[in-house]
Parts: C-alpha cells; structure tokens; sequence
C-alpha cells in the first residue's frame, strides 16, 4: 500500500489531518517536475540567482600536502546564501507558489536552510515563519537576525532538547493547523513521502555538475565522493547521479560529536538503530525504551537523531559507507582548510573534509576524491574561536 | 459485540485520557479507576513518547513529567494489568509507533492481550501504513482505532469502511489541546461517515466544556476528553482523584441528559 519506499524505509508516518497535504504535494510534484516551463524557471532562478554552476575547484595546495589522491572541492559555499540549501529551496517555493500557496514555514538547524527558505519567500513574495530550538537560536544568534531581516518571522522552539528534531516536530504541529495556504519546505532528503525523493532530486543537481565538470577537467569518474549526513540532504545530492557508477565509492561522514562510546554524538548509522519518527521508517539514535535520543554535535546542521529514508537503504545496501567524525576531527580540518586553502568551509562540511585527509594519503596519485564543501563557515567562527578557547 | 461497541451501545460514550505515568504509576492506575467510577466509558493511557509530532503542549508536558521518571512499556502494560483487576472498562493505548516498534508488533500486541487491553490508537500511523501491524492486531484480538481529521475530505469513505470500534474524528486542525471553539462542520463530517459504516464516531480534540460536549453528542456518539483531564492532573498531581471522579461525572451527566 506505502508507495516508493526505499527498501524498508521511508513511507508517511504522519497524522491523518497531514495525509491530504502530502498526497496534494505528491501530485503536484508529479505534475511539474516534467513540466517544461517550471523546469526553465527553476534553471533561471539556480543561474541567476543562486549562481549555479558551482565550481568544482581543484585544492592543489590540499592534495600536495596530503600526498596522495587530487582532492577537488564542490563548492557549495558560493552559492547565494552560502550553502547548498538554496538548491532545494528554490525548487519547493517555486513548486509551492505554482499550488498557489501564500506562506512558507520551514525548521531550521545551524539556520542555513531558514536563511535559504527566507531568502527565496522574500524572492518570490511568500510570507514565510521559520521554527528553531532555542539552542541553536543561541547558537548562531547571526542567522537569526539575517532571517529578520529577509522578512521572516523567527520561532523559538522550546520543547525537548531544543534542538534540530523539535523545531521538525514543531514545524509539523503549525503545518497541522494550517494547511490551506501553507507549504512545508523540508530541507533535508527526510520527512514522510514524498519529501526525501522532492529534496533528493532538487538536490541532485550538484553530483550532475560533478560528474560532468570532472569529465571536462580530467576524463573520468571520481574514486570517491565524500559528503556530511545529518538529514542527509548534500550528500544524497553529491552521491545520486554517482549511484549507478559502482566504481565510485560514496561515504557520507556523519558527527560523533564528542565519540561514538560517549553519550555526547549524533552518528545515527553508527549508533543508532531502525526506527519509526518525523513521518519515516530510517535509522535513528534511540533510548532503550524506543525514545528518541538527545543527540549532541558541535554542528548544528548535523545535530539530528535520525538520517533521511535513502541514505539507510544505501547503507544496507553497501552502496554508500558512514564514518563517524568528531568534533575535534572536523575542527582540526575547519582549520586545515581554511589554513591550505584560504576557504572556511562550513563546521558540517569540515567533517567530510577530515576523512577526505584521512583517505587521500592512503590512495594513488591518479585516483580524485571529491569533498562537497556544502556550506562556508563564516556562521561557524565566533564558536570556533570559543572552542579554542581563543574568546 | 466487544468490549469498546457496547459502551455506545445504549447511550452516547464519555472517553477520557490520561497519560501514563503522570504523576506515577500507582496514581495512573487509581485516576482511571476514578474516572471509571464516575462515568467514563472508555480510557484512553498514552504511552508517553519524547517527541509527540500530534500533542500540544498540555499532553507535552505531561509525557516530559512521566518520561522523567523513566517510565516503561512494562510499567504501562503493568498498569492494564492492575485495572483490569478491578473493572472491566475497555482501555485503549494512544501510542506513537516508535515505542511499539521498538519493542517489537507482535511482542506488544501479545502483551496487549495478555493483560486485558481492547485497542490501540497511533496518531502517525495513517491508514496507508497499517498493513505492517494490521496482522498482529488481528491475532491478538486488539481493535486499531482510525482516526479521521477535517482534512480527510475524499478519504473519509475509504476510512470509514475499514473502521472497527469506532471511529475517533478530530475535531479541528492542529494538536490536542483545549479551544474555547470548535469551527469544524463535525455535522456533515458525520453524516459522510455515517454514509458508510454503522461503527459509532467519538469526536475529540479541543474539548473541555460540558456544554461543548453536549452540543457535540449532539450529532456524535461519544466525545474524548484529553487535555483538559491532564490540566487536572497537572494541577492536582497526587491529589486529583475526587477533581477527576466530578469531572467525569459532570460530563457523563451532560452528554446522557442530551
């Protein structure tokens, strides 16, 4: 009866007041992901205003240093708001304002994808309401601010661990009452059906231009894509069109916070076990009585107890592999690159950065890795700087 | 005839709901024996779940003062256990689907029927995902409750027909929690369900009033309380026992009066 699961996983675990948005949603989609004239608008907007293509630069100094494997960097970072968010975003509100919706909400955690979702309702004139927990308010107080000033209305989240997974709940009690005029634009590759295939195939767009910019620059394919997962929505971006390559190794690089043996992380695939939550059947870290557990990363964007329906099904599959990073491990290559490179990649970014370093001694000259550096870290300095103890 | 249709069987049903656990166990099991006492027909025990996407912030809170004393699905089938001891009121889970998962179907739903449970109600799990417990319950004889929203529209039919016991139709938009007014047509919800199926319809969410349940028996066969029996619960914590028992009795008065 559930329609396109991923294996096992997936599905529409939502309350039944939810069930004819999404299945309206469904349609819609259905309808204009092969329309010409939206798919024209959409390639407009990504162009013209979020400045895609990104590059895909290669990191000489990086791959020297490291001695081993080319390292090339997709540079997400230079996207319009600075992360790889407003791939997806641009796509949702465009597809919600071709339902005829009026407002957008949205949940945010380190608040790049409530940047992105204010930044394209201030675009295309949608009243737009963003939920985040009051940690990461007080995280990245910056974004905050920037959402205000793109017009958005900012709602501290209050209740749980006020974090990512309650500003997703919360999201989905105010898309409850109300429905009407309102679209959800989820901004990971998770959720019930059909947002992890909606968000996927927004997001696809950035392993299209790898594969093709790789071609031109070197002739072939990467050995190895790396990407951070928290949700999941970059990497399944940076792995999709790679899928069917077997060659290509794919590694999604998750956050062990302060370690794996510590209550203190958010490495669901490592950790976590198959469970039932955020309207999905997915892995996610989880008490021994089936609660959902306070997770813990340095990155607000990967602080997430759970990971999109896709990327547990590649999992199982062995098609794609999971690497816990801590925080120390993704500081230490926050710096390295900003350092080599002159690029501040974002805190998420970082950690597919450091096992990038790890693997790159380890393989031949000839072989290329790819990093997507899916957002810049200018968000992530000021806490930096606090956890080395330098303010 | 089961245990949950009789109770609408010569009269209009007063269901109530409390969460387990809140304020303790013990007092879980004398606050629903209370409420059965005084004319509730039919107990709702939440299992208490970290993150309750269809809760608003009375049952919220609730489930974060029961989780805070570590409360489990043994302690809660424990509860079951002790009532059904004592009285033969149907009693119903309203669960989540995570803690049932997790604690295995087919596990739950044997335990459900060893002490004495009538059915289950799981707000995030629509009628599309059923099929994967559908089995179970079946066996173990425990009726899964369907929900039906305001939005729900050109489901209603396909819902209403593959109902059992009854039907539990929200009342508006949004979570649980109190409204001082209810705008839904709950009138020509009823008369699309009622089109389809003969299985009784209790309407809940937002209902605290006894002249709100008067008014909503009116064209329904039962009403749910929630969130105004945990405020009580809130308010009172050990102490809430005769708070409850009026309480139930009040409404048990209005809707029957009707």
């Amino acid at each position: 009866m559930s329609k396109e699961k991923f294996g096992i996983y997936g599905g529409q675990y939502i309350p039944e007041t939810l069930m004819n948005a999404v299945n309206e949603l469904e349609t819609a989609y259905n309808h204009f992901k092969n329309d010409k004239q939206f798919n024209n608008e959409l390639k407009c907007l990504l162009n013209e205003y979020a400045g895609r293509p990104s590059r895909l630069y290669f990191a000489k100094n990086a791959t020297e240093k490291l001695g081993g494997a080319k390292i090339y960097l997709k540079r997400e970072d230079l996207n319009h708001t600075g992360s790889h968010k407003i791939n997806n975003v641009l796509g949702q509100i465009l597809l919600a304002k071709k339902m005829g919706k009026t407002r957008v909400i949205a949940e945010t955690g380190a608040g790049q994808h409530g940047v992105a979702t204010a930044t394209a309702a201030a675009l295309l004139t949608m009243e737009c309401e963003i939920f985040m927990g009051r940690e990461d308010i007080e995280r990245q107080s910056l974004n905050v601010f920037r959402m205000q000033l793109l017009g958005a209305k900012v709602n501290s989240v209050e209740t749980g661990t006020k974090t990512l997974k309650d500003a997703v709940s919360q999201t989905m009690r105010e898309w409850s009452s109300r429905i009407d005029d309102t679209f959800y634009v989820l901004g990971s590759a998770m959720g019930p059906y059909p947002y992890p295939h909606i968000v996927r195939d927004f997001q696809s767009i950035i392993s299209k231009e790898i594969k093709e910019q790789l071609f031109k620059k070197e002739s072939k394919l990467p050995s190895v894509v790396i990407a951070c997962v928290g949700g999941g929505s970059n990497s399944i971006g940076a792995f999709y069109n790679f899928i069917n390559d077997k060659e290509v190794k794919l590694i999604g690089c998750e956050a062990a916070g302060k370690g794996v043996d510590t209550l203190e992380t958010a490495a669901t695939i490592t950790k976590g076990k198959v469970g039932i939550f955020h309207g999905m059947k997915s892995y996610f870290c989880q008490t021994e009585n089936g609660q959902i557990a306070p997770v813990y990363s340095i990155s607000a964007g990967l602080d997430y107890p759970g990971i999109g329906p896709e990327h547990a099904y590649l999992h199982d599959t062995k098609r794609a592999e999971y690497i816990p990073v801590t925080d120390d491990e993704a500081v230490a290559a926050f710096e390295f690159l900003s350092k080599t490179e002159g690029i501040i990649p974002a805190i998420e970014s970082a950690h597919a950065m450091y096992y990038a370093m790890q693997l790159a001694p380890k393989m031949s000259k000839d072989e290329i890795i790819v990093v997507c550096i899916s957002g810049r870290g200018d968000k992530d300095v000021a806490m930096i700087a606090e956890y080395k103890g330098v303010i | 005839m089961n245990r949950i249709t009789k109770i609408f069987k010569n009269n209009k049903a007063l269901i109530t709901y409390l969460t387990a656990g809140d304020p303790d166990i013990s007092k879980t099991e004398e606050y629903i024996l209370a409420m059965a006492l005084n004319g509730a027909d039919l107990i709702e025990i939440g299992i208490p779940f970290s993150d309750p996407v269809a809760e608003g912030e009375t049952i919220q809170n609730a489930m974060v003062r029961a989780l805070s004393k570590n409360i489990n699905l043994e302690d809660i089938f424990g509860i079951v256990l002790n009532v059904r001891k004592k009285s033969d009121i149907p009693l119903v889970f309203m669960t989540y689907l995570n803690p049932m998962f997790f604690y295995g179907y087919e596990k739950f739903f044997k335990r459900c029927k060893e002490v004495g449970l009538d059915g289950i109600i799981v707000p995030d799990m629509p009628f599309e995902e059923q099929e994967e417990v559908k089995h179970f319950a079946r066996k173990y004889s425990i009726t899964i409750i369907t929900l039906i929203a305001p939005t729900s529209k050109k489901r209603i039919p396909i819902l209403a027909k593959q109902a059992e016991g009854f039907i539990y139709l929200v009342s508006s938009l949004g979570v649980t929690g109190l409204r001082s007014r209810i705008t839904t047509d709950i009138k020509a919800i009823m008369s699309e369900i009622k089109n389809v199926t003969d299985i009784p319809v209790a309407v809940g969410f937002g209902i605290s009033k006894t002249s709100q349940a008067k008014e909503i028996v009116k064209c329904a066969d039962g009403v749910i309380i929630g969130s105004a029996v945990v405020k009580i619960i809130e308010q009172y914590k050990v102490n809430a026992a005769v708070k409850l028992a009026n309480y139930a009795s009040e409404l048990k008065k209005a809707i029957i009066l009707n």
